[in-house]
């Protein structure tokens, strides 16, 4: 199956162990994977920011970009989220109801990791070996945008020889909401606070999420406090195998450092 | 703690100040949990649950758009029935025609049912300038007036209160206004109750008027309804010989049938009961039994100005059950107060921009006083779209700030959709990030910074680059 990744501004930039986890499931599946260059972003951050009218030509380009595939998939629950159900709206709303045509009729064929490798392959077992003590914080995009419900954990529970522990609280989102997170720092510092508390009182050695944006803020603040927790992309922990293991020092390292 | 909220500052400031507060913290956590367990517990007994929620969306949406319709046949209905309509473009109309209609009656003093649309247009401090004395007589609405201190709940004024602040509230301020509390109150719920219920009884058999709101005006029979738990309301509507009710006009219904619905809606979401203890339907006057004189004021203020977008309208559906507030994680951490508005929460951070518009800075804020994670629309009853609406909304309060000198987010945001518009671009700017990340190699995170990006970094560590995207990566071995 040819399947065009989305690999999102943010992974591309900031988290390409990410997408690159992404290719080696894929290809591990059997799927021809396609990086189309001319992709960059899906403009959730501006149209959740108020700039509607900066977004709507990167709506436009998502859907020059994409249009050719039959299946698009990408590391976020947050970006697909936008893709599926903000695009024809933004593009609405601006005066453009040609781009929402053809926003509504893309949206059907974008998957989050998770919904594709279970819906669109239907793969729970994707060869994964991952012995370690996990916890799994169900992104709110993901959970009430995408209603992935519980393929991720479905997924995780499939990985060999991990540990996966179920996280107190863990529907309640945990404060990042993009600009949210610096318009309103107090307040998403304050959920953030709360859901690192139910992290660390699993006993978790890392979680997992599927999206990085909200691992970023968990992350950042169970690493001010030297709480010894890694966060890890749902993508990264699935495409971990023994032979990934043999051959690293980092305890199912496929990234840099603390990731 | 004024009673009002006019001037208040922005949300982020309120809730900065509200997160101090270690004890409405603890009393919020406790009170938003007991009621979103109990909630979960009665919707998840339904099984039809969901055709419920969208039986009750199509109700609203049907009326809201034939408003113009159902509220002359309410009208035509209530005069049939002997009451008298009033109609209130705004607040200050709405509290004149109250003020006349009590001063009418020489009385002095009136008893209220708990109303969110008296606290919306501020008829408690419209009577008190008119030398009138207005008695809640709600528990929660009871607590927050004795307190001088404004509700920060729709349902549960009183939310951000516990037991021991409820009791010296009492024993301090029931005196002053009527039948002290009994000198060894304890801060048990039944005698706290008991107190509450001596001190309002003396005000319900003197009072002669009693002002209302109501849940639910049927346009076929002109019939209005009032749900409540305490039997209060029960009180205020039969004893006295002048009634009067302000009700928002999106509250009309067709018929009478399409109470079976949100009956099973209303209760559910907001206490989590399967029924409420009470509920009263008076159709207008009804000779030798209950008050003679029966008068309606309806109630526009802004509501209007909601009803002509097709996606803004949904906001109007809302029944004021604030099942939206109680599973909200920003009301739950922050309060109500914080909102500057009788509605908090998610709902109000879409209604008061919506009918207030969004020229104050609180009105301005409060779109994006949310993390948008969705919550609040898998617990409405008539499911109301919240995010969604306050997307656009932000989208409103960023392009009537164009034009002038842009701000430094304007500039940040403008110079993100250039860079994004072009792959090139993109690719450009991320040999930065990747020297950075070279720069930065041997470190996994980063502390303090300074500027703009200090709100990351005050409480959360900052991801450090990679010293090679993806992009570069897939060039060098797929490209």
């Amino acid at each position: 199956m040819r399947v065009a990744l989305f690999a999102t501004c943010f992974n591309d930039t900031m988290w390409p162990e990410t997408p690159r986890a992404v290719v080696t499931i894929l290809e591990r599946l059997g799927c021809t994977v396609e990086f189309p260059l001319e992709q960059t972003c899906c403009g959730q951050m501006l149209t959740n920011t108020g700039y509607a009218r900066e977004a709507v030509g990167l709506v436009e380009r998502f859907a020059d970009v994409f249009e050719p595939y039959d299946a698009v998939v990408a590391p976020s629950g947050s970006c697909v989220g936008s893709v599926r159900h903000q695009h024809a709206g933004v593009a609405r709303d601006c005066g453009r109801p040609d781009l929402a045509l053809r926003a509504s009729a893309g949206a059907g064929k974008v998957h989050e990791l998770s919904e594709f490798l279970v819906d669109v392959l239907g793969v729970t077992d994707v060869g994964a070996a991952f012995p370690h003590r996990v916890t799994y914080h169900p992104t709110c995009h993901s959970l009430r945008m995408l209603r992935v419900g519980d393929k991720p954990l479905q997924l995780l529970r499939a990985v060999r020889g991990i540990d996966l522990v179920e996280l107190p609280g863990a529907e309640e989102c945990c404060g990042f909401g993009g600009t949210f997170a610096l318009k309103n720092a107090d307040t998403s510092v304050a959920m953030g606070s709360d859901k690192a508390a139910h992290v660390r009182a699993t006993g978790a050695e890392v979680l997992v999420a599927g999206d990085n944006s909200c691992l970023a803020h968990v992350g950042g603040l169970l690493d001010r406090q030297r709480a010894g927790v890694r966060v890890m992309h749902l993508a990264e922990v699935l495409a971990s195998t023994e032979v990934d293991r043999a051959q690293s020092h980092e305890p199912g390292a496929t990234g840099r450092g603390q990731r | 703690m004024s009673a009002t909220f006019v001037g208040m500052p922005a949300f982020p400031t309120a809730a900065r100040e509200a997160l101090g507060n270690a004890q409405q913290r603890r009393n919020l956590r406790h009170a938003t949990h007991t009621i979103r367990d109990k909630r979960a517990r009665v919707v998840a007994e339904v099984d039809d649950w969901e055709e419920l929620r969208v039986a009750g969306a199509a109700i609203k949406d049907h009326v809201l758009t034939h408003l113009d319709t159902y509220l002359e046949q309410l009208e035509e209905s209530l005069t049939r029935a002997g009451a008298t309509v009033h109609w209130a473009s705004d607040a200050a109309e709405a509290n004149r025609i109250v003020v006349d209609l009590v001063r009418a009656t020489g009385s002095q003093e009136v008893v209220k049912v708990k109303s969110m649309a008296t606290q919306e247009i501020e008829l408690n401090e419209a009577l008190e300038a008119a030398g009138i004395d207005a008695w809640e007589t709600d528990l929660a609405e009871l607590i927050v007036q004795l307190g001088h201190d404004r509700p920060s709940h729709i349902l549960v004024p009183a939310i951000h209160r516990n037991r021991a602040e409820i009791r010296e509230i009492f024993l301090r301020e029931m005196g002053a206004v009527g039948e002290p509390a009994p000198a060894g109150l304890t801060s048990e719920p039944r005698e706290l109750a008991e107190a509450a219920r001596t001190h309002l009884r003396e005000k319900f058999l003197r009072a002669k008027v009693a002002i209302s709101g109501a849940n639910f005006a049927v346009a076929e029979t002109g019939t209005l309804v009032v749900v409540e738990s305490e039997g209060n309301g029960r009180m205020c509507l039969t004893l006295p010989e002048t009634l009067i009710s302000v009700v928002g006009i999106e509250k009309v219904l067709p018929t009478v049938a399409d109470l079976e619905v949100m009956l099973q809606l209303l209760p559910r979401s907001s206490t989590g009961e399967r029924m409420n203890p009470y509920t009263s339907m008076w159709t207008g006057v009804t000779p030798g039994d209950g008050p003679q004189d029966v008068h309606v004021v309806l109630l526009d203020n802004g509501r209007t100005s909601a009803l002509a977008d097709d996606l803004d309208r949904q906001a109007l559906r809302c029944i004021r059950c604030s099942a939206c507030l109680n599973v909200c994680p920003v009301y739950e951490r922050v309060g109500g107060h914080a909102y500057g508005s009788v509605y908090p929460g998610p709902i109000g951070a879409v209604l008061n921009p919506l009918i207030r518009g969004t020229s104050s800075a609180v009105d301005k804020s409060l779109p994006y006083a949310s993390s948008l994670c969705g919550a609040c629309f898998d617990a409405c009853p008539v499911r109301i779209q919240i995010p969604d609406l306050l997307v656009r909304l932000r989208t409103r309060v960023v392009d009537e700030k164009r034009g002038g000198l842009p701000s430094g987010e304007e500039i940040a945001m403008k110079g993100m959709a250039w860079v994004l518009g072009d792959a090139d671009r993109l690719e450009r700017a991320q040999k930065g990030s990747e020297l950075g990340g070279r720069l930065l190699r041997r470190r996994t995170s980063l502390g303090r910074l300074p500027g703009p990006l200090s709100a990351w970094t005050d409480a959360r560590d900052a991801p450090t680059p990679p010293e090679e995207t993806f992009r570069t990566w897939w060039k060098r071995e797929r490209g």
